[in-house]
């Protein structure tokens, strides 16, 4: 079992993001989450990489309970994620960004003399990401410079520069261009089954074409789980979230 | 715009100021003129201190309006182990060194815990306390401060009640200082902070315990202000806790953003401009108080980036003509 999620529960004020919330997701598994607009998604990815602390419940990956370990804890536990919202470095340039998170997983950072620029295996780790991602060309402007749907593949690459065992991808699509998200599909469709992953997205065909498994949440609750075409043909998801999406 | 022909020419301006700040001496003494090598020495002892500031202000973005507790503490060194007539250069920097990395830890490990204006006003309060501390302490002279009848001795080696000894001191140290900045801010653990500066919360996400960072960061700043405080001490034959300060502090500030923040040389500049200028129109005009304010507004609002930034931008000008 690579997540084990009992019982997960958070709310703001009065609205319920996470209701009870139980998933296992199999090691290697792409099991992708599904539901309308505020159904709890983000704040389930986001409790998962230590972000927002549940109110009760517990998460484990692979057996180690890591409910409430702080968020720089995950990455070296093989836990990585990409941010619905973009987040990167602004004014670094796009390798600068990828190898920022190349550097968190090979050794320590408390080096204070050797410079940064001497340290090739770096820099061509994350130009190999970038290449990956197709942001090989631009590899040198800052990140600021380029467009939103560059920042969104630029994501992508500093969750795989984490050599992550369990990649959370939040609508890594959102944003992006159709020839882009082709490549970002094709991408993903090569990582399938060399690790875990969760993903959360909202275009229906990239979900079913990738995904093992799925969930469906309502409202902070998962109203429907298992195999992802099972999940596609229940009938009670149709009405609940595939029926709401074409209301 | 092609970027490398500009900074060829702030290099020049750096260059220049170095020059000058290395020739001077000779010349001052030839001319006879102790109170401008005073003012020079003095411009680069706070460099040192302004330096040191922009090292956790401009590249980690911690903005500590206590930044010259450290300059006190360094002082201090001197002043009371000379105080029991121990004289010892090596042990008042060991002294200055360790008891600021002492402070930066203890008092880092709970600023640093907070953001923004709080992480301001912590840092505030601890120099204050530190500032009171020292106002209590009737061996140490209290409010009025110490006397050092005598500079630092390094066994035979250095002999800095000679004024162009210490100034050069002085000098090699900021160079020594700058030096080590800019190994540290291109290594690893530079971009670190430099990254954590810009997106925090990205920066946890991606592995780094930015807490620790920060916190060695800040004690690295801190160590070379003691430094800074330590010839200062020295320099002045005196110290107070009013050297502590927070005006003291805030005029630190002011060298770092009058330089340029997150710009290696850019502080030592801001210092000369600033000590200069003091001096310029406090001769000129009673009322130099308020040209001086209304200078450093002009500088921060129209020249964004201090005088690095104003350098920048009539270079480009003229490089696009
Ligand atoms: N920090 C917060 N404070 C208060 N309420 C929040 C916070 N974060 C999320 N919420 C609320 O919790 C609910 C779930 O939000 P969440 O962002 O997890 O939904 P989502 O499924 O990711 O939505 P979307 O598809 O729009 O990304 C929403 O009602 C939202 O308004
Ligand atoms: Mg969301």
């Amino acid at each position: 079992m690579s997540l084990a999620i009992r019982n997960l529960n958070k709310s703001f004020g009065g609205i319920m993001a996470s209701s009870d919330v139980n998933l296992d997701i199999e090691e290697n598994e792409t099991h992708a989450i599904v539901g309308p607009n505020g159904s709890g998604k983000t704040t389930l990815i986001a409790q998962l990489s230590g972000i927002i602390v549940p109110d009760s419940g517990t998460i484990h990956f692979n057996g180690v309970d890591i409910t409430r370990a702080p968020s720089h804890r995950h990455a070296h536990i093989g836990l990585a994620r990409s941010f619905q919202i973009t987040s990167v470095i602004m004014p670094m340039t796009l390798v600068e960004n990828v190898m920022m998170a190349a550097q968190s997983v090979s050794g320590h950072s408390f080096r204070f003399w050797r410079p940064i620029s001497l340290e090739r295996d770096l820099r061509e780790r994350a130009m190999q990401y970038l290449e990956d991602v197709g942001l090989k060309d631009v590899s040198g402007s800052e990140a600021r410079a380029v467009s939103h749907g560059q920042r969104r593949q630029l994501e992508i690459a500093m969750a795989l520069a984490l050599n992550p065992r369990l990649l959370l991808l939040d609508e890594p699509m959102a944003g992006m261009g159709k020839r882009e998200s082709g490549r970002i599909v094709e991408l993903l469709a090569g990582l399938k089954g060399k690790m875990t992953m969760v993903l959360v997205e909202h275009d229906m065909d990239a979900v079913f074409a990738l995904a093992d498994t799925a969930s469906v949440l309502v409202d902070g609750s998962i109203i429907a789980t298992g195999p992802a075409a099972e999940v596609r043909a229940n009938p009670e998801v149709q009405r609940a979230y595939l029926g709401d999406l074409h209301a | 715009m092609k970027p490398s022909a500009p900074r060829r020419v702030s290099w020049g301006v750096y260059g220049t100021l170095f020059l000058f700040l290395l020739a001077a001496p000779p010349v001052l003494v030839w001319a006879d003129q102790p109170f401008y090598m005073d003012l020079l020495t003095r411009v680069l002892i706070l460099s040192i201190a302004a330096s040191s500031l922009n090292l956790i202000l401009g590249y980690g973005g911690m903005i500590s309006l206590g930044h010259a507790a450290f300059v006190g503490l360094g002082a201090y060194s001197v002043a009371i182990p000379s105080y029991y007539g121990i004289y010892s250069g090596y042990l008042h920097l060991g002294i200055a060194i360790a008891a600021c990395v002492l402070f930066a830890l203890v008092t880092g490990a709970i600023c640093l815990r907070t953001r923004g204006v709080y992480f301001i006003m912590i840092t505030l309060a601890f120099a204050q306390m530190l500032y009171f501390t020292f106002v209590s302490l009737e061996e140490y002279g209290a409010d009025d401060g110490l006397l050092i009848y005598q500079r630092s001795e390094f066994s035979g080696l250095l002999n800095l009640e000679n004024p162009g000894v210490l100034y050069y001191l002085a000098m090699g140290v900021l160079a020594g200082c700058l030096g080590l900045m800019n190994r540290l801010i291109h290594s690893r653990f530079g971009r670190v902070i430099v990254g954590i500066r810009h997106n925090e919360p990205r920066m946890q996400s991606l592995g780094y315990n930015t807490y620790r960072y920060k916190l060695a960061c800040y004690a690295i700043s801190g160590a070379m202000a003691g430094i800074s405080g330590f010839l200062l001490g020295n320099f002045t034959y005196f110290i107070s806790p009013e050297m502590m300060d927070w005006t003291r502090s805030g005029e630190l500030i002011f060298m770092v953003v009058l330089g340029g923040t997150g710009v290696l040389l850019a502080p030592v500049a801001g210092t000369a401009v600033f000590l200069l200028l003091e001096e310029i129109l406090s001769a000129f005009t009673v009322y130099w108080h308020l040209l001086f304010g209304g200078f450093l507004i002009a500088i921060v609002l129209f020249g964004r980036g201090g005088l690095h930034g104003l350098v920048e931008k009539l270079e480009r000008r003229n490089h696009s003509r």
